[in-house]
């Protein structure tokens, strides 16, 4: 039999998860984040040691291996260069020929960059807490990026950080686009079903039967939702079968971003 | 009740979250995340009273919580009940023995996550959950089941440090004490 003062610290516990659970989803939220401040000063710390470890080894580097990744940053800065006066003419040209046909102009993506700072302790959640938040004009809901593709979207804000619920997590569901400019169609990104041993394979779902598929082709979002605009790369199509006796069509994506390695991402600001 | 373990605990439990958050070098080789608190209930539970424990799970449920994509408050009950069958049952364990904390991390680390999810299905979030999950949850209460002697060791070792050593016992005895003189 229990005790009186067990019985008590159960009767506190129980009334402490009803309440909790019972908060609304704002108060829940703001709630969550004021508790996850605690770990701020250990989050600051290794930030800071991350940056001092860094730039020491900045020093042991030798003028040598500096001339060199010198040499190849300007060569890749002409090849940028390049390349973005040819987008440039390309998105002038897209203007004007939107402006003649009265579609609405797109304008280009602002970003914020932001270093991830933890990972979700628990095995059955794919989240990062990045290190911006309100202060940093970050609101719920935007989406994040790395240069490959795309990573997931902004699900809580704090004043100095934000949890970012990744793509194959089941709350991150993603419309998307695939196949070429004829035949495009469209579909969703779930988490994967069959392979949860790689991290990297999603599923793609809601296909119909008659899409026409081929293992290679990039997946793009296709803009519809109103959270991810249209047109950043999601993955590649790594393999595709029919179910439903025939009747639709699933297949397995391979994200462009390695979810594993993330260090450094950026917000689409708004 | 030692107030000195009760926030040595709660000062370890705050640096295991920090580390199970931020360290993934294992969670890349087996994919699996290991749960370290668990564990620390356990020794909670053994070595202090009702209000330690309490305070550890309730603390520890919800650092974990916010640091993750769990409802707030969801891992308070686990926990708790965990340490509230060790504490119940603590004076037929042999604490001392590694091989019984290896037993008893490795059921408090599988049972946390199954009362966890068990909750969780009465919620209207929907976890990760597939075969795969099968053999995370193997792998997970066997490192909580290995790192349970572990954190007995260190805390005994914290006590040691900072707490009064106990006197030893004096081989003097009145009894035998020589008097001399004259009565």
């Amino acid at each position: 039999m229990l005790k009186r003062p067990q019985y008590i610290a159960l009767g506190v516990i129980i009334l402490c998860t009803f309440v909790l659970l019972k908060l609304p989803d704002r108060a829940a939220a703001n709630l969550k984040l004021a508790i996850s401040g605690i770990f701020l000063p250990l989050f600051g710390m290794s930030g800071s040691l991350g940056d001092l470890a860094e730039n020491s080894s900045y020093s042991l580097l030798s003028r040598r291996e500096l001339i060199r990744q010198l040499q190849w940053q300007h060569k890749t800065n002409q090849l940028s260069t390049l390349y973005f006066r040819q987008a440039d003419e390309w998105k002038r040209e897209n203007d004007r020929l939107r402006d003649y046909f009265n579609i609405p102009r797109q304008y280009p993506w602002k970003t914020k960059m932001a270093r991830v700072v933890a990972r979700d302790p628990v095995n059955w959640w794919k989240t990062i807490t990045i290190d911006r938040g309100t202060r940093d004009g970050v609101v719920t809901n935007l989406p994040v990026v790395t240069a490959e593709g795309l990573v997931g979207r902004i699900a809580g804000v704090s004043f100095a950080q934000s949890h970012v619920v990744l793509v194959g997590d089941p709350d991150c569901r993603v419309a998307v686009l695939v196949g070429d400019d004829k035949s495009r169609e469209q579909g969703f990104i779930a988490p994967a079903s069959s392979s949860p041993l790689d991290h990297a394979l999603v599923d793609l779902t809601y296909l119909s039967r008659n899409s026409k598929l081929i293992p290679g082709q990039v997946v793009v979002t296709s803009g519809m939702g109103g959270v991810f605009p249209k047109g950043i790369v999601v993955g590649q199509i790594a393999d595709f079968r029919s179910i439903g006796y025939g009747l639709y069509k699933e297949a397995q994506v391979r994200l462009a971003v390695n979810m594993n390695r993330l260090e450094e991402v950026f917000i689409l600001m708004p | 009740m030692s107030w000195f373990n009760t926030i040595a605990i709660l000062l370890v439990a705050y640096l295991a979250i920090y580390a199970q958050a931020t360290f993934n070098e294992f969670r890349h080789l087996v994919v699996v995340q290991i749960d370290l608190i668990p564990s620390l209930v356990v020794y909670a539970a053994l070595s202090g009273g009702v209000l330690t424990f309490t305070i550890v799970a309730l603390s520890c449920g919800l650092w974990i919580d916010s640091l993750s994509a769990n409802p707030l408050g969801i891992s308070l009950l686990p926990l708790f009940l965990v340490g509230l069958v060790i504490h119940q049952f603590s004076d037929l364990i042999l604490r001392q023995q590694a091989f019984a904390q290896f037993i008893l991390g490795l059921c408090a680390t599988a049972a946390v996550p199954i009362v966890t999810l068990v909750l969780l299905m009465n919620t209207q979030v929907q976890p990760l959950l597939s075969w795969f999950s099968l053999w995370q949850w193997i792998a997970m209460s066997l490192m909580g089941g290995a790192i349970t002697p572990l954190w007995f060791f260190v805390f005994n070792r914290i006590g040691e440090t900072f707490n009064y050593r106990p006197l030893g016992e004096s081989s003097f005895r009145p009894d035998r004490q020589i008097k001399r003189g004259r009565q």
